[in-house]
C-alpha cells in the first residue's frame, strides 16, 4: 500500500494470480516419485460469493457451463460462508483438472470477481492419509495442507512436501499463511 | 484488475481537506510557539513521548484495558477460520487473535504496524451475530489494519495533545508564578513574560479546540473507509449494514454508566460504545451516525446488483 492509500484510507483489492496454477501437473510427478502421495483426480475452487444481481447472473452462466460437462462439477458451500465448485476427474488426468478449474477461475475474473477468488485445492492421498496442495490466488503460491482429523494437520508431512516441491513450484514461504481448510472437499 | 467498486472521490477528497486542515493548524502552532517562546522543545518532546509510547504499545494497551486475551486457533478455531480468510482474499498478513470477555457487543483493531496488529472481539459480539455478519465485522477491522489507522489518528492527534498539555503547564505556571504581575517591583521583563505566556496559553486552547475537532472529523472519515473497504473485501455490504444495525441496537439500550472506561477506546471500536443523545454529537462523534453508514452500504450493495 503506498503513502497516498494510507492517507486517504483506502485498499485496493488483491488481483489474483493465475499463471502458477499450470506448475501443478508438473510437480505432481515429483510428489509421486519422491513421496507415496498420488493425486485422487478431484480439485476445487474456492471464491466468495458476493451479493446482488451481477453475481447471481454470472452464478447461472457457470452453472450452465458445468452442465454441458455430464455433471460432473459439484458444488457445496461451507460454514464460512463460502462456495466451493468441485471438479472431479481421472486421477491421471492432472493437465484436464487444472485446465478446467482455470476455465472457472477466469470467468469470475472477467466479471470483476477477482477479488473474490480464495484458492484452489487439488487433492492427493497415499492411501491413508489426505493431502491438499493450496493454491493461494493472491499471492500466486502453493503450501500443502495435511489434515488427520477435526483441526489438527501433520506438519511433519506439510513440510517435508515443500522441501520436495520447493524446485517444480512457488511454495509460500510465509508459514503464518498455510492457514488450515478443514472442511475442504476431497480432503 | 477489474473492479466493480466505482471510487468513491467525495470521502477520499474530504478526509484529504480534513488531513490538508490539520496540517496547515500544526505549521501555523509550530510557526506561532517558535515566535512567542523561543524553547518550545521540552513540551513538544514530552508529548511526543507520550504519545509516542500510546503508539508503540497501543496493541497491549488496548487489550488490557478491555481485558482481552490472545486466543490460539485451537481455542477459538471458528474466529480463527474467519480471520485465515479473510487475510488470504485481501492478502495481507494475518493479525494476532483475541477476544475480551465483555457482554457488549463490539470488536477493535489496534496495533501500531499490520504485522503487529490485533483483532480483538468481544463474547458478546461472536454470540449476538450470525457467522456472515461476523465476518463483515471482521472485514471492518481488518481495513483499520490495513489503513495503518493507529498510526494516523496518532499523527492527527499529536498536535491536540501537545496544545492540551501547554495549556496546562502555562495555566499551572501562571497560578504559581503570579503571572508576573504579584512582585510588585512594576518590573518591565515581568510584565512581558506573563504577557507571552497568556498569548501562548490562549493560542494552545485555541488549537486544542479545532485540532479536536479535526481529528474527530478526521476519525469519522475513516470509519467510512473501513466499512468501504470491509464491505468490498467480502463482496457483502448488506452483512455489514445488518450487524451493525444489530450492534448500535444493542449498544444504544445498554445504561452509558457501565461503559465509562471503554470511552478512551472508543476511536477503534467497531461501533462507539456510547449511548447517543448529546447535541453537539455530530461534531464530536468519533463515528458517523448509523444512517450515513448503512446509506454508504447501500450503495456499494447497489453497485454490485448491475449486471455485466
Amino acid at each position: 500500500m503506498g503513502f497516498l492509500d494510507v492517507v486517504l484510507g483506502r485498499t485496493k483489492a488483491a488481483a489474483p494470480n493465475l499463471d502458477q496454477l499450470f506448475g501443478l501437473p508438473a510437480a505432481a510427478v515429483t510428489l509421486q516419485t519422491s513421496t507415496r502421495f498420488q493425486p485422487t483426480g478431484v480439485g476445487s475452487v474456492c471464491f466468495k460469493a458476493a451479493e446482488g444481481g451481477a453475481f447471481t447472473g454470472l452464478r447461472e452462466q457457470v452453472d450452465q457451463l458445468l452442465a454441458l460437462d455430464q455433471g460432473k462439477y459439484r458444488e457445496q458451500s461451507d460454514s464460512y460462508g463460502f462456495t466451493w465448485l468441485v471438479r472431479t476427474t481421472t486421477p491421471d488426468d492432472l493437465d484436464g483438472l487444472v485446465t478446467d478449474l482455470h476455465a472457472v477461475n477466469s470467468s469470475l475474473v472477467d466479471a470483476g470477481f477477482g477479488a473474490a477468488l480464495l484458492c484452489t485445492i487439488i487433492a492427493f492421498t497415499d492411501g491413508a492419509q489426505p493431502l491438499g496442495l493450496v493454491y493461494l490466488y493472491k499471492r500466486g503460491s502453493w503450501y500443502p495442507f495435511a489434515p488427520t482429523g477435526p483441526d489438527r494437520r501433520d506438519t511433519t508431512v506439510e513440510l517435508q512436501i515443500k522441501s520436495a516441491l520447493e524446485q517444480d513450484l512457488h511454495v509460500e514461504d510465509d508459514l503464518a499463511r498455510w492457514f488450515p481448510l478443514h472442511d475442504a472437499p476431497g480432503l | 484488475m477489474k473492479s466493480r467498486f466505482a471510487p468513491d472521490r467525495g470521502l477520499a477528497s474530504r478526509m484529504l481537506v480534513t488531513t490538508f486542515l490539520l496540517g496547515l493548524l500544526y505549521v501555523v502552532f509550530t510557526a506561532v510557539l517558535i515566535v512567542l517562546i523561543k524553547s518550545a522543545v521540552l513540551a513538544i518532546v514530552i508529548a511526543g513521548g507520550l504519545l509516542f509510547a500510546q503508539y508503540w504499545f497501543s496493541d497491549r494497551i488496548a487489550l488490557y484495558a478491555m481485558h482481552g486475551r490472545i486466543v490460539t486457533p485451537e481455542q477459538a478455531p471458528e474466529l480463527h477460520g474467519v480471520i485465515d480468510r479473510l487475510c488470504a482474499l485481501a492478502d495481507m498478513p494475518k493479525p494476532a487473535v483475541a477476544i475480551a470477555d465483555v457482554d457488549v457487543p463490539n470488536a477493535f483493531a489496534t496495533g501500531r504496524s499490520p504485522s503487529k496488529a490485533v483483532v480483538c472481539a468481544t463474547t458478546g459480539l461472536i454470540a449476538r451475530l450470525e457467522v456472515e455478519e461476523l465476518e463483515a465485522v471482521l472485514a471492518h477491522e481488518l481495513s483499520h489494519v490495513a489503513h495503518r489507522d493507529v498510526a494516523v489518528m496518532t499523527v492527527a492527534s499529536f498536535l491536540g495533545v501537545l496544545a492540551g498539555l501547554i495549556t496546562r503547564f502555562g495555566l499551572y505556571a501562571g497560578f504559581y508564578g503570579g503571572f508576573g504581575g504579584n512582585n510588585g517591583d512594576g518590573d518591565d521583563e515581568g510584565d512581558n513574560m506573563a504577557l507571552v505566556l497568556i498569548a501562548v496559553v490562549a493560542v494552545s486552547a485555541v488549537v486544542y479546540g479545532l485540532s479536536f475537532l479535526l481529528t474527530r472529523a478526521l476519525s469519522r472519515y475513516r470509519e467510512l473507509s473501513a466499512d468501504r473497504s470491509g464491505a468490498m473485501l467480502t463482496g457483502r455490504p448488506s452483512a455489514l449494514a445488518s450487524a451493525l444495525t444489530k450492534v448500535s441496537g444493542q449498544i444504544a439500550r445498554i445504561p452509558t454508566r457501565d461503559l465509562r472506561q471503554a470511552e478512551a477506546f472508543n476511536a477503534f471500536f467497531f461501533a462507539p460504545a456510547l449511548a447517543p443523545g448529546f447535541s453537539l454529537s455530530s461534531l464530536f462523534a468519533t463515528h458517523p451516525p448509523l444512517d450515513r453508514r448503512l446509506e454508504q452500504l447501500a450503495v456499494l450493495s447497489r453497485q454490485l446488483g448491475q449486471q455485466v
